[in-house]
């Protein structure tokens, strides 16, 4: 017990004194895919840039790094050879079991990973998780789609029916339903994350059946809104800023913004905090408000009436008075998804287990 | 060809390789000396870097014989990934059914299943090609997406684990159900299962009379028929054997990596494996030096990016180089006299005459 005790000091001590001291806060980031993805891994690439205004930060990181033993192999290398007393592991496989194991080895190190469920107990104290819910960005973006298609038909291509993607395309309709009652989403799901090929068929066929607005949730939605450029309707975008893809038709679109997050955490454990001793929460998570996410900028086909009305409706869910998740609210298959008078808050864990498609959507949760 | 060729030729073109590679560094305005210094300290320079390095090569060991072991009875198969992938699922499945036997038994269980899967995976693709006419090539690549199909609908249907919510994944297996670790390292025994797979293979194809008929039918199928061989017989079960390995290292992965089966199966070691047995020239041997040499690039992979800034598919581009110059080299054999080899050469020609 002494032991115990006098080590735990020590390793408090190092803590404090590593980042203060003449050697820099090493900080290891993993991403699962190239970082010019214009999808997820670059919306992690850049936040982590955001981490250059800290002196006192040096940054190292790894793109393409699949969900094997490589992701063990990186973060040890970044330990060992670099240094890193921070790792972030940014994409969901890392987590069990290569952080579990790694961090078991490590205890001093820190480690964060991007969404995950940490069990008390059975996983090492020096694990944090972070992640954002966008749920509310895609609402707004929705809106601009249903204020913005004119045959009411929008298509959604998306990964897999996982709760993550569920949300995304129930919030997305929930938006444009809420200025359109009468549009509908039909959704594709493609089966894999890094898709493109599938991803572009899948765009051209929505489109042939009248669609006008596309948007989706893959590893980077890059090729469903430049097809849609392609075909001259309109594109929203996912995870990064693709307004570059689609000069002409990208209304907007929901992406991540990490750099809030690395900033943070880099600054907590620069006063001396840690995830071991709990003063940095074990679950760290943001929304709209808390900005872990963002509207990408409008494109130029944006018009003022709607401009209009997406800022009230964001003014509207960052004062609390508009909340998505709000019951009565049938799934398409016509049972009651949210019993009437009940609100899931966005951070309800009831979401996260979320396996129904709401009123609206045309297509199916399960195979 | 002479002995001083084969080592010469392949050498020469990894050289070539380099300097070519070299010159890719130099154009993005790194220095290639430090990339290949980068290189063998990433991969080879310490015990520590070696461990990356074996961790890396084991899987490739046991994928690299899906393909050399038939290539000897003259069949390219190049369906390893969908072989590992089955491969895995029958692990899977067969070590969730035995979980209440003891641990011993049950990791054979999974071997032996896993083997089966993966042996009959491949030995179904190349005994189309004997008996059917449909290329083994084309067959293989197209099985390759019915596994990964396969194995989504397993794992996103009744293998899930319900508390895997956005990361679908299989039920896992116990802690003690797993495949151990050399102790004291971060290599699993999965490096055992290949190494042996290469020694067994070596033995197979050099020193048993049935290795000396698959190269019979390597050699010239219609001589193999005339000499009375079941050709068909022995092609499948080449395909066998190789598929059983490459079924082998998805167990190694359920086992030893992920202690259960997700969409990691299908990282791709299948696909390198191919390239493996083809510098490899398809000997069991030369996929165990093959593999350390490619499992040393990917180690070193990380490196690169972080202490050179270069691209993260930089070591995907070194290793497509040295594919395409070792291939090119088989062109390159017998064109050039070795002034020391002269001798040995002559009288073999003599007599053909």
């Amino acid at each position: 017990m002494m032991m115990a005790s006098r080590r735990d000091v020590l390793a408090g001590l190092a803590a404090v004194a590593l980042p203060r001291g003449s050697s820099p806060l090493t900080m290891g980031f993993l991403y699962n895919g190239p970082k010019n993805d214009l999808g997820y891994n670059q919306s992690h690439a850049e936040g982590r840039q955001a981490l250059r205004s800290l002196s006192w930060v040096k940054t190292v990181e790894e793109a393409s790094i699949p969900e094997t033993v490589a992701a063990e192999e990186s973060m040890r290398d970044m330990i060992f050879q670099d240094g890193a007393s921070v790792i972030f592991a940014t994409s969901f496989g890392y987590y069990d079991p290569f952080m579990v194991d790694m961090a078991r080895e490590n205890p001093r190190v820190q480690f964060f990973h991007c969404g995950g469920f940490y069990q008390e107990g059975k996983h090492p104290k020096n694990i944090g998780i972070y992640f954002g819910f966008i749920d509310e960005v895609e609402y707004l973006s929705g809106m601009l789609a249903g204020l913005s298609t004119r045959t009411n038909k929008i298509g959604f291509i998306a990964a897999k029916p996982i709760p993550q993607v569920l949300r995304n395309i129930n919030s997305f309709t929930l938006g444009a339903r809420s200025v359109n009652p009468r549009a509908t989403t039909k959704v594709v799901f493609t089966g894999d994350w890094v898709l493109p090929v599938r991803e572009a068929e899948a765009s051209s066929a929505l489109a042939d059946q009248g669609i006008d607005v596309l948007t989706g949730h893959t590893g980077s939605p890059r090729v469903i809104v430049q097809m849609a450029e392609r075909r001259g309707i309109f594109g929203c975008g996912y995870q990064f800023n693709q307004s570059s893809m689609a000069p002409h038709g990208f209304l907007t679109g929901a992406e991540w913004a990490w750099g809030t997050v690395y900033l943070r955490i880099a600054e907590m454990i620069y006063a001396g905090k840690s995830v071991m001793d709990g003063s940095i929460p074990r679950r760290l998570t943001g929304t709209l408000k808390d900005e872990f996410c963002r509207l990408s900028p409008f494109g130029p086909s944006v018009t003022q009436s709607s401009r209009n009305r997406l800022a009230a409706a964001k003014a509207a869910i960052l004062n609390g008075s508009l909340e998505i998740y709000r019951g009565p609210m049938r799934d398409n298959e016509g049972r009651i998804a949210i019993p009437a008078g009940k609100v899931l808050k966005i951070e309800d864990v009831e979401l996260d287990r979320m396996d129904w498609l709401v009123e609206g959507v045309v297509g199916k949760a399960r195979g | 060809m002479t002995r001083a060729e084969t080592v010469i030729v392949p050498l020469g073109a990894m050289l070539a390789g380099m300097i070519v590679f070299g010159a890719f560094c130099a154009a993005l305005g790194v220095n290639p000396l430090l990339v290949y210094a980068s290189i063998w300290k990433a991969g080879f320079g310490s015990w520590y870097s070696w461990q990356n390095t074996l961790v890396r090569a084991s899987p490739l060991l046991l994928c690299g014989l899906c393909t050399a072991i038939p290539a000897g009875a003259g069949i390219i198969v190049i369906g390893n990934e969908g072989a590992v992938v089955v491969g895995g699922l029958g692990a899977i499945a067969s070590g969730l059914a035995t979980l209440s036997l003891p641990p011993f038994l049950s990791l054979t269980t999974m071997f032996l299943s896993a083997a089966v899967c993966g042996g009959l995976w491949i030995a179904f693709s190349v005994a189309l090609q004997h008996y059917r006419g449909v290329s083994a090539v084309i067959s293989g690549l197209l099985l390759n997406y019915l596994a990964i199909a396969l194995m989504n609908q397993l794992i996103e249907g009744p293998l899930r684990d319900p508390s895997s919510l956005d990361n679908p994944a299989s039920y896992p297996l116990t802690p003690d159900h797993r495949l151990s670790y050399f102790s004291g390292t971060h290599v699993h025994h999965g490096l055992t299962f290949g190494l042996v797979a290469c020694v067994l293979a070596w033995f197979l194809v050099e020193r048993t009379t049935f290795g000396f008929a698959l190269k019979i039918c390597g050699g010239n199928v219609r001589a193999a028929r005339l000499s009375g061989l079941p050709v068909g017989r022995l092609v499948v079960i080449a395909g066998f054997l190789g598929g059983a390995c490459a079924g082998v290292a998805g167990m190694v992965e359920v086992a030893a990596v992920h202690g259960r089966a997700n969409e990691s199966l299908n990282a791709g070691y299948g696909y390198v494996g191919i390239l493996v047995a083809f510098l490899a020239r398809q000997s069991a041997f030369g996929v165990v030096l093959i593999s350390l040499l490619v499992g040393g690039l990917l180690a070193s992979g990380g490196m690169l990016q972080r202490a050179h800034g270069l691209p993260d598919a930089t070591i995907a581009v070194l290793q497509g180089i040295l594919f395409l110059f070792i291939l090119l080299s088989d062109t390159v054999y017998g064109r050039f006299k070795l002034p020391w080899a002269q001798s040995h050469e002559a009288k073999p020609d003599a007599a053909a005459a």
